[in-house]
């Protein structure tokens, strides 16, 4: 069994160049879940947590355009703590406030969360609706990836063998936007999503605009939700645009039956979470 | 492959398979029995231990990711006489807070996370620090009288 610890991303990117077999591994709180006979089995894993490229919340503008990156290995604690985080983007620091509790929350990344690639990840709708951009490391050096092409199939994302997510770039919302983050669970603390949901958009001369919206757990990957946002764009903000959104959500995903919820609950949830949120819109 | 960490302040070795989940290192091969192993699925607190002063899920953290870093367990933790800790055990007793038992030590590791870090918790804060720890006798009420002693008389 190798066990590796690169101290640097140069360091990292060689390993995982000479031995495509290598597991990149962070928090392990989705990995460890397969129980000790699954993990006795691996044989290859090597550990970003000691890449200092990897880690902080870094204030960048690229092409006029300024906004904040947040590196993979950053937990959600971290998140939830920053003052960077909590001005510009709200609704992150929500969903970090709700994955799992505490000691997850410690542990957990967000780099991770990506990576991981389930359906139901709770940060993962959230960066769809602040429009991130991943950047990615491999053999060529770093690229970036829109975030709304980064997961290409269930649990598939458009990182190729052996590369890993660097960071993540948020880029600032224009001055009046608005950020709505909901997860429908069975509890509050400590469950995995039936139905998660993220709005950002604002209210110019009188008209929804900038309007993104996002959802987890209804599809195989989490999905921008483009004929709601169609729907509603350049309309004035009330009940009909609330309704008419809600409405067109539950008509443009197909959720499924499983242990977690059915889909005609989760069609429900979901009209109703992203009507509240369009009403939020003023 | 053998790895060094500090438990309940002493350096320790522990021998393993690097993925070996340090639930079961503390308890098999450090006599360490108090952390207990709940769901296994980091999703009940049982295990909660604290990594570098952080509460972590003992559950889910591999072997070779402690090498170096400094581990606390329900034993050492409570060994203190006096202290904030102290006196909302001896409260915790009192008022009921363990029912079964079993998720008790990973709550009095949560508790000693956040009595740490903020001595007066409100009420809100004590329960989404308690968030994390599932208590499925629902004792979460004794819990939160022994945590919140400025609420007596409710």
């Amino acid at each position: 069994m190798i066990a590796l610890r690169p101290q640097s991303l140069d360091e990292a990117v060689q390993h995982l160049e000479g031995d495509p077999g290598l597991v990149p591994v962070a928090g392990c709180t989705d990995l460890m879940v397969r129980g000790p006979e699954a993990l006795h089995r691996m044989d290859r894993v090597i550990d970003l947590l000691g890449i200092p490229e990897l880690r902080g919340i870094h204030e960048v503008t690229l092409k006029e355009k300024t906004g904040l990156e947040i590196g993979a290995a950053t937990t959600f604690t971290e998140i939830r703590g920053s003052a960077q985080v909590r001005a510009a983007f709200p609704a992150l620091v929500d969903a970090a406030g709700q994955v799992g509790g505490w000691q997850i929350q410690n542990r957990a990344t967000l780099g991770g969360n990506l990576a991981n690639a389930s359906p139901a990840g709770d940060s993962l709708p959230v960066l769809l609706a602040l429009d991130a951009v991943v950047i990615a490391a491999g053999r060529q050096g770093l690229r970036e990836i829109p975030y709304s092409a980064f997961h290409t199939g269930y649990r598939k994302t458009a990182l190729n063998q052996g590369e890993i997510i660097v960071r993540v770039r948020l880029p600032y919302l224009p001055e009046g936007s608005v950020q709505v983050f909901r997860k429908v669970g069975t509890r509050e603390a400590q469950a995995i999503s039936k139905v998660v949901v993220a709005l950002a958009g604002r209210v110019a001369d009188g008209r929804i605009t900038d309007l993104r919206l996002a959802a987890g757990s209804v599809a195989a990957v989490p999905v921008r939700l483009r004929a709601t946002e169609e729907a509603v764009r350049g309309r004035a903000p009330g009940a009909d645009a609330a309704d008419l959104a809600g409405r067109t959500a539950a008509g443009e995903v197909q959720p499924i039956d499983d242990v977690r919820s059915t889909a005609e609950y989760r069609r429900f949830a979901l009209e109703r979470v992203v009507r509240r949120m369009v009403l939020a819109l003023t | 492959m053998s790895h060094s960490f500090l438990l309940n302040g002493q350096p320790v070795e522990a021998t393993g398979h690097p993925m070996e989940r340090l639930l079961d290192v503390l308890r098999e091969q450090h006599g360490r029995t108090g952390t207990k192993e709940g769901c296994g699925e980091g999703e009940c607190g049982a295990c909660t231990v604290l990594m570098d002063g952080e509460p972590v899920l003992s559950c889910l953290i591999p072997l070779f990711q402690c090498e170096g870093r400094r581990i606390d367990t329900v034993e050492g933790l409570t060994a203190q006489e006096s202290g904030p800790l102290r006196e909302t055990l001896e409260r915790f007793i009192a008022t009921g807070g363990v029912q079964c038992g079993a998720c008790t030590p990973g709550i009095v590791v949560t508790l000693a996370a956040l009595l740490e870090r903020n001595e007066n918790p409100s009420r809100e804060e004590a329960r989404e620090a308690l968030s994390g720890n599932l208590c499925r006798c629902t004792g979460y009420e004794g819990i939160l009288r022994a945590l919140l002693p400025g609420e007596a008389g409710r």
